[in-house]
């Protein structure tokens, strides 16, 4: 499938993925995310459920703390 | 754009400040100097003296509730800014009630996950609310890791990496570097509309 993550086209070889199966292919480790799909927010309790599909468009935010 | 011709415009703009700390003490501060109309600032603590490693506070202030020093001292800078305190902490429940006027709101927490609440509460009840969020700015050097990411509506600053510890504390001279690029930021939007 083909997705746009954070602002870049990505491919990869499964035609669906969890967003945790996202994250893991991406080796995105980071413990405080906020992903939105398609412009809609998925909260963390949805991320072994969400499926992501061809032409999605994610956008996966980390925030780390400080300021 | 003249300097004039900037101040008309941004005159007519609401920004809000979540957090009165690093971030938002000197992103306010910047903001008040170019001359924005009107600042919703909101904090819940007070002045420490830890505090003035990087905040915009002075050793007089210490004790102070934070929002009071802030609008003493942005008044001094610029008398002519409307500014509005919150002695309170945000949460998902009064978040939206307290920034709904804003134009834009500049994400000014210490803590992880006080950003993602605020994040995610915006991005559920106002999403199409431009955020300027600060990410990733501890410790010192590497000045040109710190950059500003679009994502949308969602504007992160920082290195998004830098992590506060122990060993890596937060700093003047980052923290300001990522509070001025959110003012900056803000700008950007405000003045290309």
């Amino acid at each position: 499938m083909n997705i746009i993550l954070n602002n870049r086209p990505e491919t990869f070889s499964q035609s669906e993925l969890t967003i945790n199966e996202l994250l893991q292919e991406k080796n995105f480790s980071f413990k405080m995310l906020v992903i939105k799909v398609n412009g809609i927010l998925v909260k963390k309790g949805q991320y072994d459920s969400h499926i992501v599909k061809d032409g999605d468009d994610v956008t996966v935010l980390h925030l780390v703390s400080g300021g | 754009m003249r300097f004039e011709e900037i101040k008309n415009k941004l005159k007519n703009y609401t920004i809000g400040i979540a957090g009165a700390g690093g971030l938002g003490s000197n992103c306010a501060v910047a903001l008040a100097r170019t001359g924005i109309g009107r600042l919703i600032i909101c904090d819940f603590d007070i002045v420490t003296e830890s505090n003035l490693n990087r905040q915009y506070y002075f050793k007089n202030q210490v004790g102070l509730k934070k929002v009071t020093a802030l609008k003493e001292n942005i008044q001094k800078i610029n008398p002519d800014i409307e500014i509005i305190t919150y002695d309170i902490k945000l949460n998902e429940a009064n978040l939206v009630s307290i920034f709904k006027t804003c134009d834009i709101i500049v994400e000014a927490f210490d803590l992880a996950e006080m950003k993602k609440m605020l994040i995610e509460t915006c991005i559920e009840n106002m999403p199409d609310k431009s955020l300027v969020i600060g990410s990733g700015m501890a410790g010192f050097g590497n000045s040109n890791s710190i950059k500003t990411i679009k994502n949308g509506n969602i504007y992160i600053c920082g290195d998004e990496m830098s992590e506060v510890s122990e060993d890596s504390p937060p700093l003047a001279p980052r923290v300001g570097m990522v509070a001025n690029m959110q003012a900056n930021t803000v700008l950007e939007i405000l003045l290309k509309h």
